[in-house]
């Protein structure tokens, strides 16, 4: 385990494994995006209230979920860095910031289009919507915070801390609709008791929740080793590296 | 297929706009998203050829001094 460990700290160990991972990971995501995305379009069948708007919950959805649990990741990220001083964990929780707020872009922009047709207006200031606005100005926070130190370690530490106090709010996303009134409905898959959604829209939507879990993966693993590439630009390796590209 | 037409698949009963416009958003954002890195590589990549380029030409004249 600890070995393990140290070697996550080694950046050319780091680098090469996130390489391998992704020769495979990426094709595989691809796959897994455009067969969940075509079968949610063309081969489901309307819901019984909504019509086919409801075709946006494959990519609102599984946007929506990555959106938070992305920022669980970028916040232990935050947490390993600041308690181990481990360089590789800012340079994942930097990675994973600009991933993190493009999908909660695409959960906030979709959900919008969703609302109109069926709760009959684009936006409302309800408890759901506004926290995760919330959130994706923390991501957007994260990035516009390491870029204005000019002390690079002193701004990773900075954003860790963000971070961490920003994960305040995830419970209160993911219970919002619970808590408060909101025209947003409660989750219909639940960690206990009855799934509320037919088999025949689950299955595309846990495919595309998949593929939009591997995207994550795979643009921060890229993000990463470019990172990794810049800091360690002094290091044989990446002469090496460099000269044989 | 559930719709019987291609015509259908577009309109979607009145809802086409509302859902391709999601799945446009969605797929330029998730495409801009997956060509960052690859951009970042690249341009990485040219910047350490042109550094380690110097380095050594600073390296050579230094020791044509010497």
């Amino acid at each position: 385990m600890w070995t393990f460990f140290h070697k996550l700290g080694s950046p050319p160990w780091l680098f090469r494994i996130a390489g391998s991972l992704l020769r495979w990971l990426a094709p595989l995501t691809i796959l897994a995006l455009v067969v969940g995305l075509v079968w949610g379009l063309f081969f489901t069948a309307p819901d019984f209230r909504q019509g086919n708007s409801y075709r946006i919950m494959f990519i609102h959805v599984p946007a929506a979920i990555v959106a938070l649990v992305g920022y669980y990741v970028m916040a232990i990220a935050g947490a390993v860095s600041l308690i181990w001083r481990m360089k590789m964990a800012d340079v994942a929780m930097l990675a994973a910031a600009p991933v993190g707020a493009a999908f909660t872009f695409v959960a906030l922009v979709t959900g919008a289009i969703w609302g109109k047709p069926t709760w009959g207006t684009w936006w409302v200031w309800d408890a759901r919507i506004t926290s995760v606005l919330i959130l994706m100005f923390l991501y957007l926070g994260v990035i516009a915070l390491y870029e204005a130190y000019e002390d690079k370690q002193a701004g990773a530490r900075a954003c860790a801390v963000l971070a961490l106090v920003g994960t305040v709010n995830i419970p209160i996303i993911y219970k919002s609709v619970d808590w408060w009134y909101s025209l947003h409905q409660p989750a219909s898959i639940k960690f206990f008791g009855d799934t509320t959604i037919h088999s025949s829209m689950l299955y595309p939507l846990l495919l595309c929740v998949s593929a939009f879990y591997a995207l994550f993966a795979c643009v921060t693993l890229a993000n990463m080793r470019v990172e990794i590439m810049a800091r360690e630009r002094r290091t044989s390796w990446v002469k090496r590296l460099v000269a044989s590209a | 297929m559930y719709f019987e037409s291609f015509q259908a698949a577009l309109t979607m009963d009145g809802h086409g706009t509302y859902v391709w416009t999601a799945y446009g958003v969605t797929l330029l954002v998730l495409t801009l998203l997956l060509v960052g890195p690859v951009q970042k590589k690249r341009r990485l990549l040219r910047e350490l050829r042109g550094e380690y380029r110097r380095q050594e030409a600073q390296q050579a004249s230094s020791s044509d001094r010497a």
